[in-house]
């Protein structure tokens, strides 16, 4: 799960991280009494979306006066911004942060994120904030430099040190340095997040180190102890099919092709993707029914899929074990009937309870057609869409 | 042989009480030698008491004392999983298969690095598969997890992958062209687990009675490619591999808490890549993984 920068920024203030003063609002005249109440010359208004790439986007603005915050806010309230990570659609800006202005010496890049390959916690950073972390990894490895935490223990002084001596902070702001690694540390940990990057944190005229955006991502198998995390979440913000199916238990994730398909197991389902591009189409969605499907969640996925109008023609994959071919047989049929089902319907159904399961299908008199391998469903799906 | 299990493996369900641990664990028991291999179970409330007769201890460690029991398998739910995991290492289990789906990847971290420490003080090493895993079978002799027993039959390919059903759909192509498994093994599709790719390929590398395997992997984390490498150089034995998730989307996560791509090592093409690289017979249509072994052996 993400949340909005003004949320990350709440979160890390909360655990000692300094950010700079901020008020977020969702009109125009807010945004003009948000920038007064600041007080100051030089404002910052921050389009709130969950995709990165904003200010290159044209979402982040430095106004110099009320009037420029008042003309910016409302250039940047209400539009798509396109971003690349939004897709060409862009996504609508609902929400602004509106930020006093920094005195930026320089930048620098912090992050905390799990390691798959050591099983620690680890802490990047690097001199050259600001910019496309993956640019930097990619063009000069050696300005990102990682320590590596043991959760057990957390993150020691010595360890922030080194990190923010090697990435040059002056000696006089080590000790600010040090406690924003350690703040972001602890967030990361105390929040379940899977990600929290601060891009740039910032060094000031002062000596005050400063974070000047927020990114973070959430681990969803601890949402259930997270509720002041949950309460952040922004519907607005998230794939109506993707969270409509999440109400079902379903996993679902809309993609691109016409396709659609409908799989036991996460893996068999990326499986299954692969085989209908394989044999010369796209897939439209990734959808997991899981274990435990019923005649009701068949049918509630059958309505998501279709619900998206490149759907030409579905694939449904099954491989029975414990879930069994019966089950989901009569789980189709009645989704068939349900949604009056127009378009082609290929079913292959492997394991327990098989043929019981193409018999159902079989007997129901619908247009099902039906397929022992996965390459020969994919097969006469992709000829009954062409 | 096989590998980590067989039909002399004496086993603790953990969470044997729940509606789950019941379910899976009297269809474990009516596989194969499973009557004699399920010798335990632990719920410290129940503790006396007995299920489908199988008596039940107040604690890991007692169930193990009491039946020499050497491997568990938990069903506990999330937020009690991980202090599972803890209470049979520190029972000295050699073998700990948590079927447990949605636990918090930090309770995951916390756990890892403790059994790191623990072996780094020269404690006992504990194995872990999974979790969020389907478990692990030997045909004909014990199935520990929530496979369905009867599309495996006694064989020597190996069988490993983090998917349940892509596992499944493996071994039932080895079933019906008339190869029998040696074992088949869930690793699991969460980020931070136990035993990896490269280990169960060590084991089968070593174990006298497989002849090749199949290597099943998704998008996200090194692990297969690790696997490939250490293949490169160490095994001996013809292997079958395919990468799942090939049109998965970067920064998705496709079900699994682990398959998220996030960067450009871990997709499908890169892993198929350098499968294919250290020797592997890759393929992209996973139909025909079975046919692919029978040729090659």
């Amino acid at each position: 799960m993400k949340i909005h920068e003004y949320q990350g920024k709440e979160l890390l203030k909360k655990f000692g991280v300094v950010v700079p003063r901020g008020v977020f609002c969702q009109s125009v005249d807010d945004a003009v009494k948000a920038a007064e109440s600041l007080g100051g010359k030089v404002w910052v208004v921050k389009a709130q979306i969950h995709a990165g790439g904003r200010g290159k986007g044209g979402g982040v603005k430095v106004a110099k006066s009320l009037d420029e915050v008042r003309q910016f806010a409302d250039q940047i309230l209400g539009m798509q911004l396109v971003t690349h990570q939004t897709g060409p659609a862009g996504q609508k800006v609902r929400r602004l942060l509106i930020e006093e202005g920094a005195d930026i010496r320089k930048e620098y890049y912090v992050a905390a994120l799990t390691d798959r390959t050591t099983q620690k916690v680890a802490m990047m950073a690097s001199s050259e904030g600001g910019m496309d972390i993956e640019e930097v990894a990619h063009k000069t490895p050696e300005k990102i430099l990682k320590v590596f935490i043991d959760p057990v223990d957390g993150l020691s002084d010595e360890q922030a040190a080194q990190l923010a001596n090697g990435i040059g902070v002056p000696a006089e702001s080590v000790d600010r340095a040090v406690a924003a690694l350690k703040g972001l540390y602890t967030c990361y940990m105390e929040t379940d997040a899977s990600l929290a990057e601060i891009n740039p944190l910032i060094l000031e005229g002062n000596g005050n180190i400063k974070a000047i955006d927020a990114k973070f991502n959430f681990d969803s198998n601890s949402l259930y102890r997270q509720p002041e995390i949950v309460a952040y979440r922004d519907l607005d913000e998230e794939d109506p099919d993707e969270l409509e199916a999440s109400k079902f238990d379903l996993s679902y994730i809309s993609l691109d092709g016409n396709i659609g398909c409908l799989v036991n197991g996460a893996g068999l389902a990326m499986a299954t993707m692969d085989t209908i591009k394989l044999f010369g189409a796209e897939p439209a969605n990734f959808l997991d029914v899981g274990g435990g499907a019923t005649t009701e969640k068949v049918t509630e996925a059958f309505q998501i899929m279709l619900r998206n109008p490149k759907v030409k023609g579905i694939l449904v994959n099954i491989f029975g074990g414990i879930m069994r071919c019966d089950t989901i047989a009569t789980g189709v049929v009645a989704a068939a009937r349900v949604t009056h089902l127009s378009v082609p319907l290929v079913v292959r159904m492997k394991g327990t309870n098989e043929d019981i399961g193409k018999k159902i299908l079989s007997d129901s008199g619908l247009p099902i057609i039906t397929a022992d391998s996965m390459a020969e469903a994919a097969t006469k799906i992709v000829a009954a869409v062409s | 042989m096989s590998i980590l299990i067989n039909k002399d493996t004496k086993i603790i369900t953990q969470g044997i009480t729940g509606k789950t641990g019941q379910f899976h664990t009297e269809k474990c028991q009516e596989y194969a030698n499973g009557k004699n291999c399920f010798v335990a179970g632990v719920n410290p409330k129940k503790a006396g008491e007995s299920i489908f007769g199988i008596p039940i201890y107040g604690s890991v460690k007692e169930a193990a004392a009491q039946t020499g029991a050497t491997v568990s398998v938990i069903y506990v739910p999330p937020p009690g999983a991980a202090a599972a995991i803890w209470e049979a290492v520190e029972a000295d289990l050699d073998l700990v298969v948590c079927i447990t789906e949605g636990i918090p990847v930090r309770d995951m971290l916390v756990v890892r690095n403790k059994m790191l420490r623990k072996e780094a003080a020269g404690g006992k090493k504990t194995l872990l598969l999974g979790p969020n895993c389907p478990g692990l079978i030997t045909p004909d002799e014990v199935k520990i997890g929530i496979m369905p027993g009867h599309i495996h039959r006694k064989g020597r390919i190996g069988v490993v992958s983090r998917s349940g059903t892509l596992t499944y759909e493996a071994v039932g192509q080895l079933t019906e062209i008339g190869l029998g498994q040696s074992s088949a093994v869930g690793t699991g599709g969460d980020p931070i687990n136990g035993l990896k790719h490269i280990d169960i390929m060590r084991l089968f590398n070593d174990d006298p009675e497989t002849d090749a395997v199949i290597m099943i992997g998704e998008i996200g984390g090194p692990d297969e490619a690790d696997a490939a490498v250490w293949c490169k150089a160490n095994m001996k034995k013809p292997i079958v591999g395919f990468i799942a998730g090939v049109t998965a989307p970067a920064g998705k996560r496709m079900g699994h808490a682990g398959a998220l791509i996030s960067g450009g090592a871990d997709t499908a093409d890169a892993k198929l890549a350098i499968m294919e690289e250290c020797g592997f017979t890759v393929t992209r249509d996973p139909s025909e993984m079975g046919k692919l072994i029978k040729a090659l052996i």
